[in-house]
This record gives structure tokens, sequence and C-alpha cells, in this order.
């Protein structure tokens, strides 16, 4: 398998765990081929993701965990040796033994062996179904323990120790935790954050014992083992697992006099050197300034600075961060720097909110001004923030309680804490080591979407924790840098509503194949067809059920009706500013009469008809064409009502006729379609009945003319409208909404009410004005007669609908039959038909 | 029992517009039938028209309504989006996209001089 070239340097690597990898891997990418190397593996396999490891229990297979595959170490030309301890090293004669008798010969040796986990001698651990927990092997014989029991037990309730516990309660036992300490993870929090965190695990089913001292396990009662405890006390368990603790791997070290720590550890340099100038120690069996490191992120900075010194280079490893965020059994825990509040002088803060679950401690310099660490238990949003502050010292402007309290997030924002007050040096993603600067140079080089950047800077790629912050810095970059964010419309087409709106107007195209050929890929989707539709509607006009045109329709536009959720539709007529004869309110009454429809007055100021069967549709659209009522477009994305008041035809203080106005302004611009839908009201006085400043169009009499109001919306983000101009008379009212309507059709984005378009715009009501006012783009001419193309072309599409045989066909539930859906059926509510229970309630629209 | 080897006539090719959908009768059951008819994508059928047959029942509205729903397209499968939730139903598989734990039955559909005709 090896082939001696005695070109290369023959690196060995000791240890094929996640750290020896990431030193293969970075040693591949930067050393070129000038390294023959080689690696010894005790596990069965390759290296995994051991940071993931409980994942194996929740649906990762080992496949899925691995971090490499004998195939790619094969292309890349390493040489490996699975389940192959190595025993011996001879520093003389620069070899190393392995545990089949094989002797390798190294030019430079690297330690990469890990931990293992620390098994307290207490009597009777050495028993079957007694396990730790830090392989995969490891995991497997808890799985196959588990089939014969019934209760699990963790000795240890630190941050490893929860993650066996959740392993343990996802293979079904009734889990425990017991914990020498008088909280859980005892290094990261403190004793607030601990009981927290008890309280919530305990919640979740996973019983808790603290300070307890196990001296003893013995045969059970009622399970096979029983764990004596130092205080008295006793419990019954069939499964153990040890997870107190870690320990290095320094045995090939120790017999072969390298420099170990008092407690144990390789000690290494800042080069990642042991005491023998040939041999690097790296990840967690390496110990520098008598640290050791138990985390991935500091692992993975040795290997680089291995590879660094190895080749040259300058990289240095300089300790690491210890702060973490986890989510353990599903509580969210994390803890940051001087978590303890060990620095002298320093103030700590905690918030607390015992309803929710959420504890939040701060410790800050002697003045306040300084973040030194934190404990988050139960929310850790705060993390990647909080974690910047901290390490880039950053001064704080506003006083600590500013940090611990949610209401104040909009605050903080602004008090310069965002992404842009960071230093360029600073660490965003720990995992990789990979700086703002080093993002920013990235996003500078064309790596324009997270993906991209991922892929070149690495940053995310490990624990993803940083990816909220790798996105700030993304899209900051890109406003510095005038790129935009991608407004493809959807997968077919690379273009923005606003964009694609222009291409249809001036390639005068008018149906979807034409608009696909022109600019687009595939045959489109639930996004870009109705937009199509849309926008062939706000400029050709043509009938929506045209041919070409049906089968981009979305459900209500597809059948001229809004789909109820029992399959059968609404009808709603066009009732212009809720004025309504007599005489087409008893039709109305007639025809819900005769097909025992259910009959409601709608928050719009008009009648609507529920629970009409598709093959009902045109025979009730008859009755209601043939008395002159037209449909009122409930369906569409486009005018929907012009809600009045009575005005001065009746009320003693209005000042103008709004009920006229509204309907001068329904009849104008009914059946336009827009972005989305549009709402107009007409108040007569400032008294405001009709609610006009929660419309899209608003207009209120005033003694002189019309207050015209912009951008408003009722619905689930109340927005009152913008005073846009006032006393106007009826002309100016019109020329102006005709601009600023067809402004707005042609520019907002897919489903964007004028409010949020309104928000977008950039200038914005300033912007407006000089547009629509003083004709600023020059466009105002053709916005007119636009909309004059629109009102002249009006048609009412049910009455175009039933006049058309070929386009009724549809209407009918089956095609090749006049039955009706049998599983229609109603139930009577208050005296009305109601869809019978079996329909499910909409979850999401 | 409906003959598994037979192809039953349904309607003319005529009566469903260009890519949209329409409810049949088949023997008691309702199934949707779509036109699809692609001017870019490829699909098994090449260029120009090709059917293919859903069942009408929407599992997460419990309603009859498939038949109406938006046609879509993604890397050249085709779909069916619910007019009501719009959860979209693959019309080769009948596997849903939101929910691989749900799917709908399939129809065997063709059209066979201008007339769809759909087996078991
Ligand atoms: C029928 C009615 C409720 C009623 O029983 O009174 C109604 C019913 C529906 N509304 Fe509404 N809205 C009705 C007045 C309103 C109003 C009040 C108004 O217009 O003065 C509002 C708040 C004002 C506003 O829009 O700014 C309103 C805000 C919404 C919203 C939220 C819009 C928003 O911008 O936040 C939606 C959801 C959407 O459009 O995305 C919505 C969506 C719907 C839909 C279309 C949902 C759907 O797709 O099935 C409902 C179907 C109507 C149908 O089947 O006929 N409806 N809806 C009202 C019909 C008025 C009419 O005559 O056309
Ligand atoms: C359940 C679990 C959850 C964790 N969660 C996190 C987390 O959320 N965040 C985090 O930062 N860290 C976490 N860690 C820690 C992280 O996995 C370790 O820091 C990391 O794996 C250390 O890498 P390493 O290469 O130094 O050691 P290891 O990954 O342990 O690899 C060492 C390898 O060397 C092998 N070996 C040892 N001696 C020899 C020999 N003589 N010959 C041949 N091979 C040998 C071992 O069998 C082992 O495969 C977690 C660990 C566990 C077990
Ligand atoms: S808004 Fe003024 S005019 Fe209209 S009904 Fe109310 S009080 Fe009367
Ligand atoms: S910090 Fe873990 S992936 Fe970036």
């Amino acid at each position: 398998m090896s082939i001696n070239n005695s070109d290369k340097q023959k690196i060995v690597v000791v240890g094929n765990g996640m750290v020896g990898h990431h030193f293969i891997d970075q040693l591949v990418k930067n050393g070129g081929g000038d390294y023959q190397i080689v690696t010894f593996a005790e596990e069965s396999r390759l290296a995994y993701d051991r940071v993931m490891l409980t994942s194996y229990f929740t649906g990762n297979t080992a496949d899925d965990l691995a971090l490499t595959t004998p195939d790619a170490y094969d292309e890349q030309g390493v040489e490996y040796h699975v389940n192959q301890q190595v025993v011996g090293i001879d520093r003389g004669a620069k070899t190393v033994e392995t545990a089949s008798g094989d002797i390798i010969s190294y030019d430079k040796l690297v330690l990469s062996t890990g931990s293992f986990p620390f098994v307290p001698p207490v009597p009777g651990k050495d028993q079957p179904h007694i396990h730790v927990y830090r392989t995969l092997d490891d995991l497997d014989q808890i799985a196959e323990s588990a089939q014969s029991s019934k209760i699990g037990v963790v000795i240890g309730g630190g941050l490893l120790g929860l993650e066996a516990a959740n392993a343990i309660k996802q293979l079904g036992l009734t889990t425990h935790v017991v914990e020498f300490a008088p909280r859980l993870m005892a290094v990261q929090l403190d004793q607030g954050g601990g009981d927290l965190l008890r309280q919530k695990i305990e919640a979740l089913g996973v019983s808790v014992h603290t300070e307890k001292n196990t001296l003893e396990i013995v045969a059970g009662q009622d399970c096979r083992y029983r764990m004596n405890f130092a205080d008295g006390s006793f419990l019954e368990t069939d499964i153990i697992v040890f997870s107190a603790g870690i320990r290095p791997q320094d045995h090939l070290a120790r017999i072969n006099d390298i420099t170990l720590g008092e407690r144990g550890g390789i000690a290494i340099d800042d080069q990642c050197v042991t005491s023998d100038p040939d041999i690097y120690a790296i990840g967690e069996c390496a110990l520098w300034d008598n640290k050791i490191f138990g985390l991935i992120a500091p692992g993975y900075a040795m290997a680089k600075a291995a590879v660094s010194h190895l080749t040259g280079g300058d990289k240095t490893f300089k300790g690491a961060d210890m702060s973490t965020k986890l989510k353990l059994l599903g509580v969210e825990v994390a803890s940051i720097g001087d978590a303890h509040g060990n620095t002298p002088k320093s103030q700590s803060y905690s918030f607390i909110d015992s309803a929710t679950g959420v504890y939040k401690k701060i410790v800050m310099s002697r003045d306040g001004k300084i973040l030194l660490g934190a404990v988050l238990v139960g929310d850790s949003n705060d993390y990647g923030q909080w974690l910047q502050l901290a390490l880039n010292s950053i001064e704080l402007s506003h006083p600590p309680e500013y940090l611990l309290l949610p209401a104040m997030d909009g605050e903080m924002s602004s008090a310069g804490t965002g992404i842009d007050a960071l230093p360029p040096a600073a660490q965003i993603c720990s995992c990789y080591d990979v700086s703002k600067q080093a993002l920013c140079d990235a996003v500078a080089g064309g790596a324009h979407d997270i993906a991209a950047l991922k892929s070149c800077t690495e940053a995310g790629t490990g624990c993803g924790g940083c990816v909220p912050l790798v996105t700030q810095v993304l899209n900051s970059e890109l406003a510095k840098l005038g790129v935009s964010v991608d407004h493809s419309l959807c997968r077919h087409f690379e273009y923005s509503r606003a964009e694609l709106f222009d291409i249809v107007r001036v390639k005068k195209i008018k149906t979807f194949e034409g608009l696909i050929s022109e600019c687009g890929q595939g045959d489109g989707c639930e996004i870009c067809k109705p937009v199509a539709a849309s926008m062939f509607a706000s400029l050709w006009n043509d009938h929506v059920l045209n041919d070409e045109l049906v089968g981009l329709q979305d459900t209500n536009d597809n059948f001229l009706g809004n789909m109820q959720k029992d399959g059968t539709y609404s009808i709603v007529p066009r009732i212009p500013a809720g004025e309504i004869t007599p005489e087409h309110l008893i039709l109305i009454g007639e025809i819900a009469k005769e097909y025992n429809l259910y009959t409601k007055i709608t928050g719009g100021q008009r009648i609507d008809l529920f629970g009409a069967q598709l093959h009902q549709l045109p025979p009730i659209w008859q009755r209601l064409v043939d008395a002159g009522l037209e449909t009122g477009h409930a369906y569409g994305k486009s005018l929907r009502t012009v809600k009045s008041c009575v005005g001065n035809n009746w009320c003693r203080y209005g000042v103008q006729d709004s009920t006229g106005m509204a309907i001068i302004l329904e009849n104008r611009y009914r059946g336009v379609r827009s972005p989305h839908k549009v709402k107009m009201a007409v108040s007569g006085c400032a008294r405001e009945c009709a609610e006009a400043q929660s419309k899209d169009f608003g207009v209120i009499a005033t003694d002189n003319g019309w207050n015209l109001y912009v951008a408003g919306n009722g619905g689930m983000r109340p927005r009152h409208g913008d005073l846009f101009a006032s006393d106007i008379d009826d002309q100016t009212l019109l020329r102006y909404i005709d601009i600023i309507f067809m402004f707005y059709v042609r520019t907002a984005d897919r489903l964007q009410r004028t409010s949020v378009w309104m928000e977008n715009l950039e200038g914005g009501l300033d912007y407006l004005k000089e547009v629509v006012i003083n004709d600023k783009l020059s466009i105002n001419d053709e916005l007119l007669a636009q909309m004059a193309h629109l009102k002249d072309t009006y048609q009412c599409e049910w009455k175009t609908t039933i006049e058309d045989p070929q386009k009724l066909k549809r209407f009918s539930h089956f095609i090749n039959s006049d039955k009706a859906d049998d599983n229609v059926t109603f139930i009577t509510v208050r005296d009305q038909i109601n869809p019978s229970d079996k329909f499910a309630l909409a979850t999401e629209l | 029992m409906i003959d598994k080897t037979t192809w039953f006539d349904i309607c003319p090719l005529s009566d469903i517009p260009k890519n949209t959908g329409v409810c049949a009768d088949f023997n008691g059951q309702q199934v949707a039938i779509f036109h699809l008819n692609l001017t870019q994508g490829c699909h098994q059928n090449g260029q120009g028209s090709a059917v293919k047959a859903v069942d009408n029942f929407d599992p997460f509205a419990r309603a009859n309504i498939l038949s109406r729903g938006l046609i879509t397209e993604t890397d050249q499968a085709y779909f069916v989006a619910s007019p009501l939730l719009k959860q979209q139903f693959c019309l080769d598989s009948g596997l849903c996209q939101q929910d691989e734990s749900i799917s709908i039955a399939t129809y065997q559909a063709r059209i066979a001089d201008g007339v769809v005709q759909l087996r078991a």
C-alpha cells in the first residue's frame, strides 16, 4: 500500500479522531504533495464527528457522521490502518510499533490520541451493562444493553453526562443522572443556572440526584444493579454509563519520557511541538500552558498550528476560548468566558424569568463597561453577540442591565454593538478560526451567499453556531459593496417581480411560455405562475380564464371565487361603496334561500354567500348578472372594496359626498389586478367613520376638497396611511390615485401590500411625491395611459364566463358525469349551513 | 371490480385546458387528471401534451379538490399544489413534498386518438 518515496517527508499520525483527521486534511491542502502521510486508528473506523455522537440514536448513521472515507484517503494518497493501536515509539530510531508488531519509520510523529473516559475506582464497575460514552462502538453496546433494560443511570452531570442521559432517554429507558457536585454542569454554570437547568431537565422526565457519591455497585433486587451512595441512600438500575470526566490519552508519551504535565497531558509549545522536536501533540491529549482543551475548536486550532510549523508557516496556538453553546435534552445552555466571576472586583448581574424558564447572568468588569463572562440557560439567542462583546472587550455604551432585559433589544442594536462594531480581527467562527476580516475578504472576492461563504472560508461548517453572525457579516458587507441581495423571484426566474414587469411591458409578452423563453427556465411553479398571471392582467387585461392564462391562476382566480375549506366557493357580488337597492338585496336573499347558502355581511360592506359548489356557480352568477350585479373580485389580488360612510347626503357633520366619491373610485378601479389586494375608503369628514386611514388609499373629506392618505393597512400588521396631499379637488384626487396605483403595480414585490411597499421604497413618501406630483421620472403620462387602458378594457369576469360555453365546461365537479361531490355535506348552525366537522382547519395559508 | 388491463375513455383531451386539471369519475373513484403541455422542460413523453392522474382527495384538507390545483415544476419533476393548504404532490409518485410520510394514489393515464384514458 505504501510507496516509500524518499523525497517525501514521512508523517505518521497516531490516532485518527477529529483532530488527527483535521491535521491530515490541512496538511494535504497546504503541503501539496510533499508529504507521505500514514495514520493509525485504534477504532474500527476512520474519523467521525464525535461532537454529533448522540445523533446516532436519533437518525444519523455511522456513514452520516463520517468525516472522511477510505476512498477519500486513497485519493489523497493517505495511508491508513484501522483497528491498529500504536503501542510503542522508538525515538532514537524514529519508528513506531503497532499492536500487531509492525514497525513503521517516521520523519515527524503526530500524537492525536484524544482522551479516554475516566471511570472512578468504584467497586463493581467492571461488570456487563456498565459503559462509557465516547465512541460509536460504545453507543452500539449501550443500545444492545438497553434492549434488556428498563432503567438507566448516568454517573456525571456534566456536559457529556447530560448528552449520555439524552441518549438513554432516546432509547426509551427511565433515566437518572447522578452527580457528585451540588449542581449540574458545575464547570460551566453557576448555582442559579444549574438549578434552572435541573428544573428543566426534570420536567422532561429525567431524575437528577446531586451530591451523591457512589460507593459501590452491587446486585439489585428489582433491577440488575443497585448503586449504594455515601449518604446511605441507593438507586436501582439496569444500565450504568460512566461520564465522570475525561483524561488525556498520554500513555505513549508517558512510556517514552516525553514531558507530561503534573496531572497528565502531553506538554506542547505554541507550535504544538512536544519535548521531542520531531514529535507533535494536538487535540485533547495535548497540554498547553498547563491546560487541557476538551473542545473541538481548540483541537482544530492546534492542528492548524502544527501544519503551519511543519510547512514553514508562522501560525501558532495561543490558547482558546472555552465558551460553549449547547442544546442538552432540548434545553439551550451557554457559557461565555469568566462565567463564575473569578476576575477580581468583577460584578455580576442576573435575570430569571421563571415563567418561561430563562436564566441569564453576566459578569462585568469593575466599571461595568466590559462583558467578561456570561451564563445562559433556556434561551441562548444572545450567545453570538455576547461572545463577541466579551472576546473583543467592546465597551458598552449602555448600563449593563440593558444586556439582560429582553425589551431593550431594539435599543441595544442602536447602542453600537451591531456587527459593524466588531473589529476586523474578531473571531466569528471559533470552530474554524475565521475572523470577520476573512469573511469580509471572501465577500469582496465574490462569495455573495451563505453557501459560497461557507465553502470558501469553512465558517459555519462546524458546530454551526456562528451562522447567524456570519449571515449578518454577509448582509452588512453586501450592503456596503452595493451588491443587492438575491432578488430572484423563484427557481425559474433570476429576476425580481419589478424587473419581470418591465420585461413583460417592454417586450409585450402575453403568455407564460413567452416569458419563460425570454428570461426564465423550466415550466414554472406556484410562485411565478400567479405572478405572471397578475402581471399579464395588470398590463393587458385579458380574461383570466383564457386558454393561455387559466393554468397560471392560483386557487381563487382559478374559478372566480374564494375556495372554502370543503372545496365549495363563496360568492361576493360587487356592491360599490356598500350602497345597495332593496331589489338587489331581495335578489341576493332569494338566491341564498334557493341554493341554501350561508349568508354573511362582510367586513367590507357587502354580502358574502358561502357553500356554493362548482357546478352551482354559473347559474347563480347568471341570475346576479341578469339583475345588473357584477363580480366583486373578492377572489382577486385586485381592488376589493371602497368602503364609505354616508357622508353629507344624510349625516349632519358631512362636508362632502363620500358615498358618491367611493362609488366613483370603486367603478374606476374595479378589476385592476395588482401585486396584492388593494382596499380604499372614503369618509365624509374628519370623524372618519369609513376608517380610511387603514386602507391602501384613504380619502377624507375636508371643507375644501379631499385629503388623500396612502399605504395604510389593517390586517396582520396595521399601519396608518401617510398623508399624501391635502384639500385636493376630484380631478387631482383621481389623477394621484391613478399614478400611485400604477406605480405600485409596476414596482412592488409579489404579495406586497402598499404599506410594505412604501416602507421599502427608497426615499419613502417624499420620493413618491416627487414622482407623482413633480413627475420626477417622466413616466406619469405612461402610468395614466396604462390605467385608462385598464378602465376601458374592464369586463365583468363572470359575465364573460357565463357567455362562453367552452369556459363553462370547467365548472362541473366531474368532467365525465353530472354528479356532484358526495363528500360535501353540511350541518346546521344558527339556522344556516356550515361545512361538516370533517374538514380540517387551515393551519397555513 | 376494475379490470386492470383495460383502458377506460374519460373525455376528449380538448376538454382539459393546457396545464390544468379536471376530476373524473373513474368507476366511482374521484381521479384528478392533469393535462401537461410543456414547451420548455422535458418529461417522459417529450414535448407537447401528456396526461397524469392521481387521487382527487387532498389528505390534508380532507376535501376532493386536487384537480383544481396549480401544476408546478422542480428539476423537471411535476407536482400539483393543493388549492387549499398548498402542499405539493408528485404527479408521478403521489408523494407529498412537504411530508414524505404522506402519499396519494396514482393512476395510469394516456392520450389515445385525442381521448384521455385511465387504467387502474
Ligand atoms: C369575507 C371577509 C370576512 C368577513 O366575513 O367579513 C374576509 C375574508 C377573507 N379574508 Fe379578509 N375578509 C374580509 C375583510 C377584511 C378586512 C376588513 C376590510 O377590508 O375593511 C381586512 C383588514 C383590512 C386590510 O386588508 O388591510 C382583511 C384582512 C385580510 C388579510 C390580511 C391582509 C394584510 O395585509 O395583513 C388576509 C390575508 C391576505 O390577504 O394575505 C385576508 C384574507 C381573507 C380571505 C381571502 C382568506 C382566504 O384566502 O380564504 C378570506 C376569504 C373570503 C371569502 O372566502 O370570501 N383578509 N379582510 C371580508 C371580506 C370583505 C369583502 O367584502 O371583500
Ligand atoms: C458525546 C460527546 C459530545 C461532545 N460535544 C462536543 C461539543 O458540543 N462541542 C465541542 O467542542 N466538543 C464536544 N465534544 C468533544 C470533542 O468530541 C473532542 O474535543 C474531540 O473529539 C477531540 O478530538 P481528538 O482528535 O483530540 O480526540 P478523539 O476524537 O477522541 O480522537 C482520538 C482518537 O485516537 C485514537 N487513539 C488513541 N490512542 C491511540 C493509539 N495508541 N493508537 C491508535 N489510535 C489511538 C482513539 O481511539 C480515537 O479514535 C464532545 C465529545 C463527546 C464524546
Ligand atoms: S365620517 Fe363624518 S360624514 Fe361620515 S358618517 Fe362619520 S361623522 Fe358622518
Ligand atoms: S463556530 Fe462552530 S461552525 Fe462556526
